[in-house]
């Protein structure tokens, strides 16, 4: 575990209120749909915030994501507005993409989110992809890829670090590891121990971490990005952590033992990273306390801006499928 | 200003252009930078552009359509090629859930200025994965621009326009048609818009439609048909999305009899689409059912008299011509 006083204090809460925004934004949205105000599916990352706050707070401004089908998170941390966010859930026309991409497709390219994606492991080779366009176009930027445990037993991911890494291109591959693709366990089709072992088979520093532990994703975060900034090419970090619902918002989830979620819950990175902020100094409980105060708030009036906004006209539907000649190529 | 050159190398001029003219114009696949590409499209490239724009890939044709995605995301022109479309079948999702979509998906906010191209078609001996016309597949995905030129003026003025268009572009050259030498504008700016047909020989008594190889084929037949009194129209597609839907129309208004001729099997094809298109909007002005010729619903054979029997040639356009316009 991590010295807390080589944080600052603005650092160490700025990350509890990213994982206070990514818990509550997708708490309201279970809400939300449990209710029947939103349409399709979605898929919740609660349990993994300490991961994804860890390694967002590795980037800088200018650098890129890509992420997931459970992928609210991730963009929440790299600055996605919650209120457009949420807006898209409810596919209303003030959402990210006007209604048009619906809870896994968040983009907000000036935020460098290149976004989420309903396919498994599509966003790998696009991430890899946003790297060799780093390199060729001179930029420092880094891109992060966020992936989980079994989009690494896509071909793209193999194809993608490979590439990577004998371009040395500069992208983080995070993996967040849940422990189940769906319903499968991930040890039960995958021979290895952990996931950052396949590093090896690349020659790139791979590195497993306690995804509770947002200081610890952090560490390691901040090494694989120096290293990508500075040409040295792509690392691998895996992080533990717990998908506390289903593989999506009302799955039962039976297929997993009952001790998954008790130590899911006794591990809540929340509850025990905002204790340790109080126990050791670096906040008081006043100011916890005020900070989830202010999260919640700024959530609930997000959902309730979006619930107020219009629906898109169906018209829309016609548009944006083409930047040029969208009518004609529209109609045959 | 116009020189003769081989479509293989009106298609190398066409994307050096836009290589010299555009910073952000990259490619990359398979044997492109060393090799200068198994056809040789690209050769001296590596030289002249250095190894951040000619990019020799693995054979990863997932992994790199997929990267291209991302190039295009943050500014860049790719321009991909597939040593056969057959390859596509590696490489379905970047094009089809992810180049295709994302634009509508992200509500307009991305733009994907990536051109896929490859080499297609029967008549090499290659046999079933290396011989397929797929055009047809590539149409049915909505955010796709689908481009299949004939002339080797075409081959250049169509990839520069394709490569300067702001949506992912299929580019699909017949390889029986590289080695063909044409006349070729010498213009940088050269550029044939994409969704515009071209009327390859005027006739009264029949439209053939068509695109690719079978231009040459039709224009072969319509001499043919011409000496037996049957006037035959050949028109060209050149691009079947956006398509140019205006010059079906006219060329239909004229001669009232259509027939769609395509190299890619039979069931499912363009020609089935079109058919159905003209049905809707033209039946009036038909005097004949509309007529198909195209590929036999075969997995494309090795053996060459095999492999000839399965694509349409000249003949099959003749005798087709005929039993639509006469019975016979």
């Amino acid at each position: 575990m991590s010295d807390l006083s080589k944080y600052s204090k603005e650092f160490l809460l700025g990350l509890l209120e990213t994982m206070y925004r990514i818990r509550m934004f997708e708490e309201k949205a279970a809400e939300c749909f449990m209710k029947g105000m939103l349409a399709g599916n979605i898929h919740l990352c609660i349990g993994q915030e300490g991961s994804t706050a860890g390694a967002a707070a590795a980037l800088e401004e200018r650098d890129y994501i890509t992420s997931t089908h459970r992928g609210h998170g991730h963009c929440i941390a790299k600055g996605a507005k919650s209120d457009l966010a949420i807006a898209e859930l409810f596919g209303k026309k003030t959402g990210y993409c006007k209604g048009k991409g619906g809870s896994m497709h968040i983009v907000d390219v000036d935020l460098g989110i290149l976004g989420a994606n309903g396919i498994v492991g599509a966003g790998i080779p696009i991430a890899a992809g946003s790297g060799l366009a780093s390199k060729i176009m001179g930029s420092d930027a880094v891109t992060m890829c966020f992936f989980g445990d079994s989009a690494s037993n896509q071909g793209t991911f193999h194809e993608s670090i490979n590439m990577a890494a004998a371009w040395d291109l500069p992208v983080v591959f995070l993996c967040e590891n849940n422990g189940y693709g769906v319903s499968v366990p991930i040890h039960k089709v995958t021979n290895t121990e952990n996931l950052a072992v396949r590093a090896k088979a690349y020659d790139i520093p791979g590195v497993t971490v306690d995804g509770d532990d947002p200081l610890d994703v952090y560490e390691a975060t901040k090494k694989a990005v120096a290293r990508a900034r500075s040409g040295k090419g792509p690392s691998l970090v895996e992080t533990l952590v717990f998908r506390w619902q289903g593989h999506y918002c009302g799955d039962p989830a039976n297929y997993r033992p009952k001790e998954y979620l008790e130590e899911a819950h006794r591990k809540d990175p929340i509850v025990l990273f905002s204790k340790r902020l109080v126990d050791e100094g670096a906040a008081t409980a006043d100011e916890v306390k005020d900070l989830e105060a202010a999260v919640k708030a700024e959530i609930e009036a997000a959902a309730a801006w979006a619930d107020s906004c219009e629906y898109p006209d169906p018209a829309e539907a016609l548009t944006d499928v083409y930047s040029t000649d969208n009518e004609r190529c529209v109609v045959r | 200003m116009s020189k003769q050159l081989s479509i293989s190398k009106a298609v190398r001029e066409g994307l050096h252009e836009e290589m010299v003219r555009d910073a952000n114009v990259v490619v990359m696949g398979e044997d492109m930078a060393e090799m200068g590409s198994v056809f040789g499209i690209t050769q001296g490239f590596l030289d002249e552009f250095g190894p951040l724009r000619v990019i020799d890939t693995p054979i990863s044709e997932s992994g790199f359509s997929g990267m291209a995605v991302g190039m295009a995301m943050r500014g860049l022109r790719p321009v991909v090629e597939w040593m056969y479309d057959d390859f596509i079948s590696c490489c379905l999702d970047p094009v089809m859930n992810q180049a295709a979509k994302l634009r509508y998906m992200t509500g307009g906010q991305l733009t994907l200025p990536i051109v896929f191209r490859a080499p297609m078609g029967a008549g090499r001996r290659n046999a079933g994965q290396h011989s397929q016309c797929l055009e047809a597949l590539f149409t049915h995905i909505p955010g796709l621009k689908v481009v299949c030129p004939s002339t080797a003026a075409d081959h250049k003025g169509l990839l520069k326009a394709a490569i300067r268009d702001n949506d992912p572009v299929i580019f699909l050259e017949h390889k029986l048609l590289y080695a063909k030498k044409e006349e070729v504008p010498e213009d940088d700016d050269y550029l044939i818009p994409l969704g515009k047909a071209d009327v390859k020989r005027p006739g009264r008594d029949l439209t053939i439609i068509t695109w690719s190889r079978q231009v040459y084929f039709a224009l072969e037949a319509a001499e043919a048909l011409a000496a037996d009194g049957i006037d035959a129209e050949v028109l060209d597609l050149r691009s079947l999305v956006p398509l140019d839907w205006d010059a079906v129309r006219e060329s239909v208004t004229k001669t009232h009899n259509v027939m769609i001729v395509e190299e890619g099997v039979k069931r499912g094809g363009v020609g089935a689409e079109l058919a159905a298109e003209i049905m809707e909007d033209l039946f009036d002005e038909l005097d004949s059912p509309v007529a198909r010729v195209a590929g036999a619903n075969v997995v494309s054979p090795f053996s060459p008299p095999l492999e000839d029997a399965v694509f349409p040639h000249p003949a099959d356009i003749i005798a087709a011509a005929k039993k639509l316009l006469r019975g016979e």
